[in-house]
């Protein structure tokens, strides 16, 4: 008898279990869910991030030094100069972005592809890092076909970069990043520098309120030369820089601080001319307008 | 005794396949908003809502991965669940309530009402909001539209975008269920 009341409570019980549905949708629910915005731009500072653009939208990148603070009052402080990248990003796919861009400093032409490898994510598929992989080249347009020394070829006015960029946003407010990097130059002064370097180059973002953040970013040169001089004799330094990313709708404004006033890793991470800690500043701004060329489905 | 025992066990497996034709289980869903802003709407839309409708019961809920909500702009989604929905730290947002006044025996568009809590950004609100509820070729249609206000949500929206980001969203909700 026992056995048949408690059986009778049977469907009483699983009834009640059956009817707290959203704990049942909860249960079937196991999305991956992917880390977005690690970084506002696709830009650390001087370097890439991570971020790629999405899927037909494409980002006008106005980069902007201007000369030393420490040049004194005579140079303004540095305002009286001014060196410019303009530069496109286009996401091809929202992994897929390619990027051109003309350099005012040496008169560099440079063009980019770079492919999201992998994306950090929770959930389902667990992976703690985005990684990024970026594929430069830099055509200098300088010096003048005219002013041509003798034996220079066309090909020696090309570089390459070749970049991991690995990052992990640990929290929302703070994202780290390190990118092993390989840049070759097709013509060096072998005596000064080798023809392929390596660089490690670590960076990071907090996010102080939810539209401005702090950043940062140095590269360290793995295989600098004894004699790290440039041919007229001042000394290279590694580049590093500070950042403040201010985000309003379509734009992101980066307020940075730096020792280079290059703006392509070929010469902001081999040929830094400025000492950040003797004053060497370079006051500049990345300012981006990103556009919606193509509408999803 | 072993007979009432049968009798019993019948009866409780028949009670439970009952229950079970009761239930609906979504088929195709969508939950979209708009907002008009004085510079540029903003409009959203989830196909990928979950949802369990117990006719006899009348209980429904539904829940959503915040994150799925597609817009025109990738830009607008990035701000959208980073600055706005925080959607990694409430990655969900869900309904659980009741359907009142849904007949499942008759044909023709109903008026019903659902009333329960609804979860969104973290926040959770007694709400009621009306729609129409419909059966057809043995589905179960079900839609409602109404507005949320974000300040109810602690969603908060910057001054310096305000204009563009209207302080409340009307809200679709399109449900299509089948018998599970």
């Amino acid at each position: 008898m026992k056995k048949i009341i408690a059986l009778l409570f049977l469907p009483v019980v699983s009834f009640a279990q059956d009817n707290d549905l959203l704990k049942e949708l909860e249960k079937e629910n196991k999305d991956t869910g992917y880390t977005i915005a690690t970084f506002k731009g696709t830009r650390l500072v001087n370097g890439h991030s991570v971020e790629t653009k999405n899927a037909g939208t494409l980002e006008f990148i106005f980069a902007h030094r201007f000369g030393r603070v420490n040049d004194g009052l005579y140079e303004m402080y540095g305002l009286d100069q001014a060196y410019v990248r303009l530069g496109l990003d286009y996401g091809i796919t929202d992994n897929l972005s390619v990027s051109i861009g003309r350099n005012s400093a040496d008169k560099i032409m440079d063009g980019y592809l770079k492919y999201k490898l992998l994306r950090q994510s929770t959930g389902e598929k667990n992976f703690p890092v985005t990684v990024t992989v970026l594929g430069g080249t830099a055509y200098s347009i300088s010096p003048k076909r005219d002013n041509e020394p003798d034996g220079f070829k066309t090909v020696d006015r090309l570089a390459y970069t070749g970049q991991f960029l690995i990052a992990r946003k640990f929290t929302s407010n703070l994202s780290l990043q390190i990118m092993p990097t390989y840049i070759h130059k097709n013509a060096v002064d072998q005596s000064k520098e080798k023809n392929d370097q390596l660089a490690i180059g670590v960076g990071g973002r907090i996010k102080i309120t939810r539209s401005v953040a702090l950043t940062s970013e140095y590269y360290y040169r793995l295989d600098a030369p004894d004699n790290d001089l440039f041919d007229e004799g001042s000394k290279r330094y590694n580049s590093v820089g500070f950042g403040v990313d201010i985000e309003t709708g379509g734009h992101v404004f980066q307020l940075v601080l730096t020792n280079t006033s290059s703006l392509t890793e070929r010469t902001f991470i081999t040929e830094t001319k400025g000492d950040f800690f003797d004053g060497d500043i370079h006051l500049g701004f990345n300012v981006t307008r990103t556009f919606q060329l193509k509408k999803k489905k | 005794m072993r007979l009432i025992l049968i009798l019993i066990l019948s009866l409780i497996v028949g009670c439970n396949v009952g229950i079970g034709q009761q239930r609906f289980f979504i088929e195709r869903a969508s939950i979209s908003f708009f907002s008009d802003g004085v510079i540029e709407d903003i409009a959203a839309k989830n196909d990928k809502v979950t949802s369990i409708f117990d006719v006899h019961q009348g209980d429904i809920a539904y829940l959503l991965n915040v994150s799925d909500f597609q817009f025109d702009k990738k830009l607008m989604q990035v701000h959208f669940n980073e600055k706005y929905m925080e959607s990694e730290k409430y990655p969900k947002s869900s309904f659980q309530g009741k359907i009142i006044g849904f007949d499942p025996s008759s044909s023709g568009i109903q008026k019903v009402k659902a009333v329960g809590k609804l979860t969104i950004h973290g926040v959770t609100k007694e709400v009621e909001f009306p729609g129409t509820a419909e059966v057809r070729n043995n589905q179960l249609y079900l839609k409602s539209r109404f507005v949320v206000k974000l300040k109810d949500y602690n969603i908060k929206v910057p001054q310096i975008v305000w204009q563009n980001i209207a302080q409340q969203v009307e809200v679709t909700v399109d449900f299509n269920y089948r018998p599970l």
